[in-house]
């Protein structure tokens, strides 16, 4: 007793350092990452709002915090959680724990199995073809991300879930609500979720009219009123939208970032034209390889104390973990920093890990496979049309990716 | 009304996501990274069937122990 009184008395809580440690390049990995892996895997942290927090940089820590038990979201509401945005989140499923969180997940999981995914593969590629056809139509230079990237990933998730494509261009514009940080003003922040979450009622309310139409809407109508535990109807509203943003968000920032990895990587991108049965293996080795967040969110608060990384946690701490810096970790990737398509073992945390590993992780994977296996074999001379200095890459976002990305072929 | 169901995990499909030990601690858990149940032949708790009906990869199948009839995950 005495001994772990004096454990908790003795821990040292280092200053915080702001975070993230610098403004993000291109898709650089800040070396600080490796050095704090070497030397304090736990450190403190200021975020641009809220609360100071741990910070875990190695595999094994990340891993406990994402899925330990003893860790939660469902704490961070009742916080000033530490957030690269203004803006707190207070609902959805990444503001749960189990058993809340589970009611939901199950109704989506559900939809977004393996099986369920590969089912829709050969009509992704039939968009992925057509949007290379037209973009081969149109000729060079041509934006990767316009043409392909962007349209891709929002057809896909559309039709699953029974939003009318033809739509696209205002909620991709609401949508920008979600994941902006700076860029736009509180206000215009509040009248686009506003406009979303109006946008998604009306898609409600006509499924409620025409119950045969069977989309992901749809079942989700339906599981709502057969049984009212299972979903309110703000968190129909809520679950609806939150899959439509996340649904394309993040896949179309990933295809650019694929492609432009891959050019940087000449031998890597001769060994996949070589052979592309090595598209799944490289689409999980990108995955690992490029650091997609700006800085890491959506802090864990310990519900007990727990010793993570040779640092006691006490409950009621909030802690992140890096997935940028658990990916680059050498005591479980040989040679970390080094883009092998090949690579055998693969246990990456692009999709995070335990019960909020990414719901649309197996979605998001057939599309990159499709994207890049369509792009590398329908593309063969596939280059940047630009220099690459000239590349315009986001700013005051919560992922890293190119505003627009000029390619020949 | 089945007694006992019986939890199998396929070890070649699962990829280690953990959402099952999350779901349902007292049930399952990672061993080298990937799941294990805690026990094969469990009392019948809804939890199971919602750790089953969770797993992107349908690693996770949940028979009655008597006759094998399939519970989770469903069709
Ligand atoms: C390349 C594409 C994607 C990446 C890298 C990605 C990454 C992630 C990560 C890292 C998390 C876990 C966050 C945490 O635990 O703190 C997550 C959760 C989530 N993702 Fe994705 N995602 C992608 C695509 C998608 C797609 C296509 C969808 C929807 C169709 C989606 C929907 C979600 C949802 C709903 C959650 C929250 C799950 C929960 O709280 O249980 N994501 N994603
Ligand atoms: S949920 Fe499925 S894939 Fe994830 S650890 Fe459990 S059995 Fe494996």
């Amino acid at each position: 007793m005495t001994e772990s009184a004096q454990t908790a008395d003795s821990r040292v809580v280092p200053p915080a350092r702001p975070y993230p440690f610098s403004v993000p390049d291109r898709l650089v990995v800040d070396p600080t990452y490796g050095e704090l892996r070497e030397n304090e895997p736990m450190t403190r942290v200021k975020l641009p709002y809220g609360e100071e927090a741990w910070l875990a940089t190695r595999y094994e820590d990340v891993r406990t915090v994402l899925g330990d038990v003893r860790f939660g979201r469902a704490p961070a509401v009742q916080r000033d959680e530490p957030r690269l945005t203004p803006r707190q989140q207070y609902s959805g499923m990444l503001t749960m724990d189990p058993p809340d969180h589970t009611r939901l997940r199950r109704l989506v999981a559900k939809a977004f199995t393996a099986r369920r995914v590969e089912a829709l593969r050969p009509r992704a590629q039939e968009i992925a073809d057509a949007l290379v056809d037209d973009m081969v139509r149109i000729g060079p230079p041509a934006d990767l991300v316009e043409h392909v990237a962007t349209p891709l990933p929002i057809q896909v998730i559309c039709e699953l879930l029974g939003v009318p494509y033809a739509d696209r261009d205002r909620f991709h514009l609401w949508s920008e609500a979600i994941v902006s940080t700076t860029s736009l003003p509180p206000e215009t922040i509040q009248e686009y979720l506003n406009n979303l979450w109006g946008y998604i009622g009306d898609l409600v309310a006509e499924r409620r009219r025409e119950p045969g139409i069977d989309d992901l809407l749809g079942v989700l109508v339906r599981a709502r009123d057969e049984n009212q535990d299972r979903l309110s109807e703000t968190e129909l509203v809520e679950l609806a939208a939150g899959l439509l943003a996340a649904g394309h968000e993040t896949t179309v920032t990933q295809v650019p970032n694929f492609v432009y990895v891959l050019l940087n990587n000449p031998d890597q991108l001769a060994r996949l034209r070589a052979d592309p049965s090595l598209v799944p293996a490289a689409v999980e080795e990108l995955l690992r390889y490029v650091p997609l967040g700006v800085g890491s969110s959506f802090a864990r608060y310990a519900k007990e104390d727990v010793e993570v990384g040779g640092v006691l946690v006490r409950a009621g701490e909030p802690v992140l973990g890096s997935l940028s810096s658990a990916n680059r970790d050498g005591a479980v990737f040989a040679d970390p920093d080094r883009l092998d398509l090949g690579r055998e073992q693969n246990p990456h945390l692009g999709f995070g890990h335990g019960v909020h590993h990414c719901v649309g992780a197996q979605l998001a994977r057939m599309e990159l496979q499709v994207a890049v296996a369509t792009l590398v074999t329908r593309l063969p001379g596939l280059r940047l049309a630009v220099p690459e200095a000239e590349l315009q890459w986001k700013r005051g976002m919560l992922v890293r990716g190119l505003l627009g990305m000029p390619v020949a072929w | 009304m089945s007694t006992a169901w019986r939890i199998g995990v396929d070890s070649r499909r699962c990829i280690g996501t953990s959402i099952c030990a999350g779901t349902a601690p007292e049930h399952f858990r990672l061993v080298d990274g990937l799941s294990a149940p805690l026990a094969d032949v469990v009392a019948p708790a809804e939890v199971i069937i919602d750790a089953a009906d969770s797993c992107p990869v349908e690693a996770i199948t949940v028979r009655d122990a008597a006759d094998d009839r399939l519970i989770a995950p469903e069709e």
